[in-house]
């Protein structure tokens, strides 16, 4: 009775996780004489389009992981690992899609960077391929002819530059021009801000 | 080092980055980050304020170093303190770290909450875009209580920024996904269905995610997006490839916004307004005709943007089901496709085609692509281009192409890839069995997939070849003579020798006439295979040996020194050994009359017969309470790994098919003969039958298992307590002590058994409405507290109270509420109901307040009912029957007759039944009229199994009209208190 309320919630009720958790489905039921499959939530289940995305490298280093729903910071890593590995195991000429456990994965290479997602079954692919291309000539257009080191350097901004694009794992806003200038206005807004920056005002502002 | 790019460049995080990419070993980088580590713990420790720069800069690296896979466990506040920062990137880096290293620690949740609602306020857009961007990177229930309310008026306010409503959309969505609950649609439903009307192509486009997911959970309420998304989709449809300026992708104009209309369609049934409808049609014929046009360009971006609304309108087509002109072209146009240079292509089109040959106006269409697909199979490179041809096969399979199918799938299972071979076994022997016309192709196909793929056919392949051939007599000879054949192959996979050793121990007589399989022959086949078997084979072949001993006299001896050899009676194995020695013995001491009985022929399997109920029989006591299911993960696999076209078939076969780990071979139990359980005609009989036979033969069987489930307990006394004598004190309603239960107390309570939501009590001061959701033995309870008065309530205060024995049976939390109720507001309190064992009585719940002075005191009783933990149990028809049977002792059941009290309207009984929990099933009760449902009711110490029939006599008058409902559970309680529940219900 004295267990911390949020705790307790978290902890014990089963759809704590209502979001379509990956590999748990189905789930078999325990009890005395009656079996039966039980689909978790199959109508209250709103399913997630994208689940995440993922930048790697050809080494198979993650540059960029962007997750849209609540998984634990083992469950990603292991997620990572696999399909970074299923994706460089494959040739270059084969299809841009693949089944991986119950998700769907779009991905495409751009020079040494693969860029994959990773959406619900019924997401409509080519779209999502779209997407991806979206976002590289986002940054494309940001850093002028992008490459890895970009992102490896200004990591914080390809992760902005995403957020203004897609939220929640949802395409935002679709126009190149009012992504970028979003983009821009925030870099405006900094630069205005460094400028008249003084020792008393930083005393006054902290 | 590439030269910093714009914004602020933060040198020494440049130089932290260089540092770690110049480590030339895994140890030197993590010997770096610890330095960087202490460094910055110390920084943030140290005695001199930081600066801002310097803390987003800090924080920024541990970021880095989280990114880079380690573990980070400070920084959260400094990270917290950049939030209230006025200058942007503080702020943007705060929010960052905060988005990716979410934290569950309270106090810095309430800081987090406290910054972002600063910012929401600031009505600063960049602000409020970077809060509601964290919020919707977060989406955690904390933040979904603290801003679900706020969100939706800034998303419809009229003076927001369309950026700003842009990423309100999108959070209020994510947060709906994660807390739906917390999420009130309302006033606000139809200004965010006109969002779809917005001038902004980029709020629509925002817009129409969250719409989308509001419709396919509240259809009803949304269903006016219909005919806008139609107009809208028009106009972009129809508008040329530069009108739509910056959403024009590659001459395509708004792809994303296209194919988020036409999914946003695919929520509703087909327009119903002739005009709308006849305006979507056009669209989506204007849509297959631009497939036909030459391309605007060469860029595949082009054609992908172009194709995607192309998929997206044929999924709609495919959704409607009704354009059988439409659908055709579809499938013309995924011909088309399946043949296209582009793999990508090429994969969509079959796995598009799969639910087109679901559809019977497009089914034969499909067909006729026959031959791309078997080439497909063959010759595509990639293994997943291959996977879709093959389910496109199986999905395009009937009765007319059943055997060239079959005989492509076998061929190239041959060189099929390993990681599909499983599936395609599958799937071959579910096709094979669904249309063999006769079973002697059936037979061979079987026996040609465990040829093949021996190691990919799964147990209940082979068991099922072999139930099949044991009922049905025109096969048996013809089966015999095929496995004899095969198995004289030199090596034939393990598979093989069982199927062999249990078809010739059964009938093998009927090819023994043939001198070149004469007994000792067929004998001598299998025992050569012996050697090279596992355990669970030989005991296979030792029980075919005893077998033969009956069926041929003349190979009595040679099997009994077989048996009698050391390597079989003196066997390490006990099985085997158990097995020789009692095979020995019986053929050495039985009569062969007694032989022949003990070795009967197997009876028919009884179709549908259920293998998890066969295995749940064995096993008695306790232990049926908690029986782990071994099996369950393959069955899952295998459902899930089919296709979408075929899951319902393959769904339809398993449960004809038993289960790999059931026992229906006898493979486990020492004696391989033993009667299956009497076939499904005659249990119907007799099941409804209430009286002695059923009772009795149930009790030989099976007592120990029921009576070990529930010990019958005392019956509970107080089953028919009346809301006066409750277990609260009797003061009077203007003390400060609760009041009794309101005397129509328990009428609220029946109005809420059958469902979850609804106004559990109002008067002219307060109204309390009620949402609830159950899971398992768990529940959560939202109570909404109105004030209808335009007076402040005061000292507010509600408790929640388990009166009596109900204190050990249901363990309840609540959250206080807010003392002050302002006039018109509503206050929210969640409640937490864990079952621990079945219970009668409701919690109580006292609300008291000062309204003007005056002490309002009421209690209610709370509609948590018994039925709230049940979990609905499909069955088929057979099961359910047996399971009535094995619950015929008096206590077990509860019958009520009573008077209709409504109409007997079958879908208003329906849909009360299934409000009650239970799943109601169909085609199970001999008389259509009658209703039977079955679940299992969950609580923390045990789980119990309810068995329910409603039988209504309509015939009779109006106002005569009664039911006779009869409930059945392994507790006798419970019996009675569905029983009670439910017939207040009708």
């Amino acid at each position: 009775m004295c267990q911390p309320i949020k705790k307790y919630l978290t902890a014990s009720l089963p759809n704590a996780h209502p979001l379509h958790t990956y590999g748990s489905v189905r789930k078999r039921v325990k009890c005395s004489f009656i079996y039966t499959y039980i689909h978790i939530g199959s109508e209250s289940t709103i399913k997630i389009k994208m689940q995440f995305m993922l930048l790697f490298s050809r080494q198979g280093k993650l540059r960029l992981q962007k997750w849209y729903v609540p998984l634990s910071d083992k469950e990603r890593k292991k997620i990572s690992r696999d399909l970074v590995q299923t994706i460089l195991a494959r040739k270059p000429k084969m299809c841009s899609f693949l089944e991986w456990r119950d998700l769907k994965i779009v991905y495409k290479r751009y020079a040494s960077l693969y860029f994959c997602c990773a959406v619900e079954d019924q997401d409509n692919e080519l779209i999502t391929l779209e997407i991806i291309h979206r976002y590289v000539e986002l940054l494309d257009k940001y850093f002028g002819s992008v490459c890895e080191l970009d992102i490896i350097f200004n990591f914080e901004k390809a992760y902005f530059i995403l957020d203004e694009f897609l939220l929640g794992g949802e395409a935002q806003e679709t126009s190149k021009k009012n992504v970028l200038k979003a983009i821009e206005q925030a870099d405006l807004l900094q630069e205005e801000a460094e400028a008249p920056r003084s020792v008393l005002e930083e005393i006054g502002l902290t | 080092m590439p030269a910093v790019s714009k914004g602020d460049g933060m040198r020494g995080l440049a130089v932290f980055i260089s540092d770690i990419r110049n480590c030339k070993s895994k140890e030197a980088e993590i010997k770096r980050i610890n330095k960087e580590l202490a460094n910055i713990r110390s920084k943030f420790k140290g005695d001199k304020a930081l600066d801002g720069y310097s803390k987003k800069k800090y924080v920024c690296k541990l970021l880095f170093i989280f990114l880079l896979g380690h573990d980070i466990d400070f920084g959260h506040m400094e990270a917290v303190n950049l939030l209230s920062s006025n200058k942007y990137t503080e702020k943007q880096i705060g929010y960052l770290f905060i988005s990716v290293l979410v934290n569950s620690n309270s106090e810095l949740i309430r800081l987090i909450n406290n910054a972002i609602k600063n910012d929401l306020s600031s009505r600063n857009p960049t602000f409020m875009c970077l809060a509601l961007h964290c919020i919707a990177n977060v989406g955690s229930r904390e933040m979904a209580e603290a801003f679900a309310g706020e969100i939706p008026r800034i998303l419809v306010a009229g003076d927001t920024m369309d950026s700003v409503k842009q990423s309100a959309a999108l959070c209020l969505l994510r947060l709906y996904k994660a807390s739906p609950d917390l999420v009130l649609m309302g006033e606000w439903t139809s200004r965010v269905v006109h969002l779809l009307n917005d001038q902004h192509m980029g709020v629509v486009t925002a817009a129409i995610s969250l719409i989308t997911c509001l419709s396919s959970k509240n259809p009803d309420e949304f269903k006016t997006c219909v005919s806008l998304a139609v107009s809208r989709l028009s106009r972009i449809v129809s508008s040329a490839s530069t009108d739509l300026q910056d959403y024009t992708y590659y001459f395509v104009p708004a792809p994303w916004l296209s194919c988020k209309l036409l999914r946003l369609l695919q929520c509703y049934p087909p327009p119903e307004d002739g005009a709308v409808k006849g305006r979507l049609v056009e669209c989506l014929e204007t849509i297959l005709n631009k497939a036909q046009e030459p391309p605007k360009s060469k860029k595949v971006q082009h054609s992908n943007a172009k194709n995607a609304i192309l998929f997206e309108a044929i999924s709609l087509i495919i959704h409607y089901d009704s354009e059988p002109n439409l659908l055709v072209r579809a499938c013309n146009q995924l011909g088309q496709f399946l043949q296209h240079r582009e793999t990508n292509l090429r994969y969509l089109a079959l796995e598009s085609m799969c639910t087109l040959a679901s559809s019977e106006f497009s089914h034969e269409a499909v067909k006729t692509h026959i031959e791309t697909v078997i080439n497909a199979l063959k010759t595509e490179r990639d293994v997943s281009v291959r996977q879709r041809a093959a389910d496109l096969l199986y999905a395009m399979c009937d009765r007319s192409n059943a055997k060239q199918i079959v005989a492509e799938m076998l061929s190239y299972l041959e060189t099929a890839d390993y990681s599909i071979r499983e599936e395609m076994v599958l799937k071959v022997a579910i096709l094979a069995e669904k249309y063999a016309v006769d079973y002697s192709w059936y037979v061979d196909t079987i026996l040609n997939l465990i040829r093949i793929a021996g190691d990919y056919v799964s147990e209940e392949v082979w068991y099922r070849v072999i139930q099949i051939v044991i009922n049905r007599d025109d096969v048996q000879g013809y089966a015999a003579k095929t496995v004899f054949e095969a198995l004289q192959a030199p090596a034939c996979h393990e598979n093989m020798v069982k199927v062999g050793g249990y078809i010739l121990g059964e009938f093998g007589n009927l090819i023994a006439g043939d001198p070149r399989s004469s007994p000792l022959v067929q004998f001598n086949l299998l025992h050569s295979k012996f050697h090279l078997c596992s355990v669970p084979t030989r005991a296979l072949l030792l029980s075919a040996y005893i077998k033969f001993i009956n069926l041929f006299p003349e190979t009595k001896a040679t099997i009994q020194e077989v048996l009698r050899s050391d390597s079989q009676i003196r066997n390490s194995d006990v099985e085997l050994q158990q097995r020789a020695v009692e095979y020995l013995k019986l053929s050495s001491i039985a009569s062969t009359d007694v032989l022949a009985t003990v070795l009967e022929e197997m009876p028919p399997f009884p179709e549908r017969e259920s293998s998890i109920l066969a295995k749940l029989k064995k096993k008695k006591g306790p232990g049926a309470v908690s029986v782990e299911l071994e099996d369950g993960k393959e069955r899952g696999e295998l459902n899930g790994g089919a296709d979408r076209g075929g899951e319902a078939a393959i769904a339809a076969s398993n449960a004809s098919t038993p289960s790999p780990s059931s026992d229906l071979l006898g493979l486990r139990s020492a004696a391989p003969v033993g009667g299956p359980a009497p076939s499904a005609g005659s249990l119907l009989v007799d099941v409804f039958s209430e009286a002695g036979p059923a009772a009795s033969s149930t009790r030989v069987n099976d007592d120990g298992f029921l009576s070990a489930l529930h010990a019958p307990e005392a019956p509970d006394s107080r089953l028919a307590e009346g809301p006066g004598d409750a277990d609260s004190a009797p003061p009077s309603a203007a003390s400060e002590d609760p009041a009794p239960p309101l005397p129509e107390s328990d009428e609220l309570l029946n109005k809420f058994v059958c469902k979850n939501n609804g106004v559990l009590f109002e008067n002219q001061l307060l109204q309390i409405g009620i949402k609830s959701e159950y899971r398992q033995n768990l529940g959560r309870m939202y109570l909404f507290y109105g004030n209808k008065t335009s007076v402040q309530f005061v000292s507010f205060t509600t408790t929640v109270s388990c009166p009596g024995e109900l204190q050990s049976q249901l363990n309840v939390q609540t959250k206080p509420v807010e003392p002050l109720v302002e006039g018109g507001a509503q206050v929210q309190q969640v409640i937490n109901i864990e079952c621990l064992t079945d219970f009668v009585d409701a919690p109580l719940l006292n609300i008291k307040f000062r309204y003007g002075g005056a002490l309002q005191n009421i209690t209610l009783k709370l509609p948590v009912t018994i039925n709230k933990f049940f979990q609905p149990t499909e069955m088929a028809a057979a099961d359910f029957f047996q399971r009535w049977k094995q619950l015929s002792q008096p206590q077990q059941e509860a019958q009520k007759i009573f008077k209709a009290s409504h109409g007997m309207d079958t879908e208003v009984l329906k849909a009360k039944l299934l409000g009650l929990g239970t799943a109601l099933l169909e085609n199970v009760d001999p008389n259509p009229e009658n209703y039977v449902c079955a679940g299992v009711i969950q609580t923390k110490i045990q789980q119990v199994g309810c068995l329910l029939r409603l039988e209504p006599n309509a015939q009779a008058q109006p106002g005569e009209q009664m039911y006779r409902l009869t409930l059945r559970s392994s507790k006798d309680t419970v019996s009675q208190r569905v029983c009670d529940l439910l017939a207040e219900q009708f």
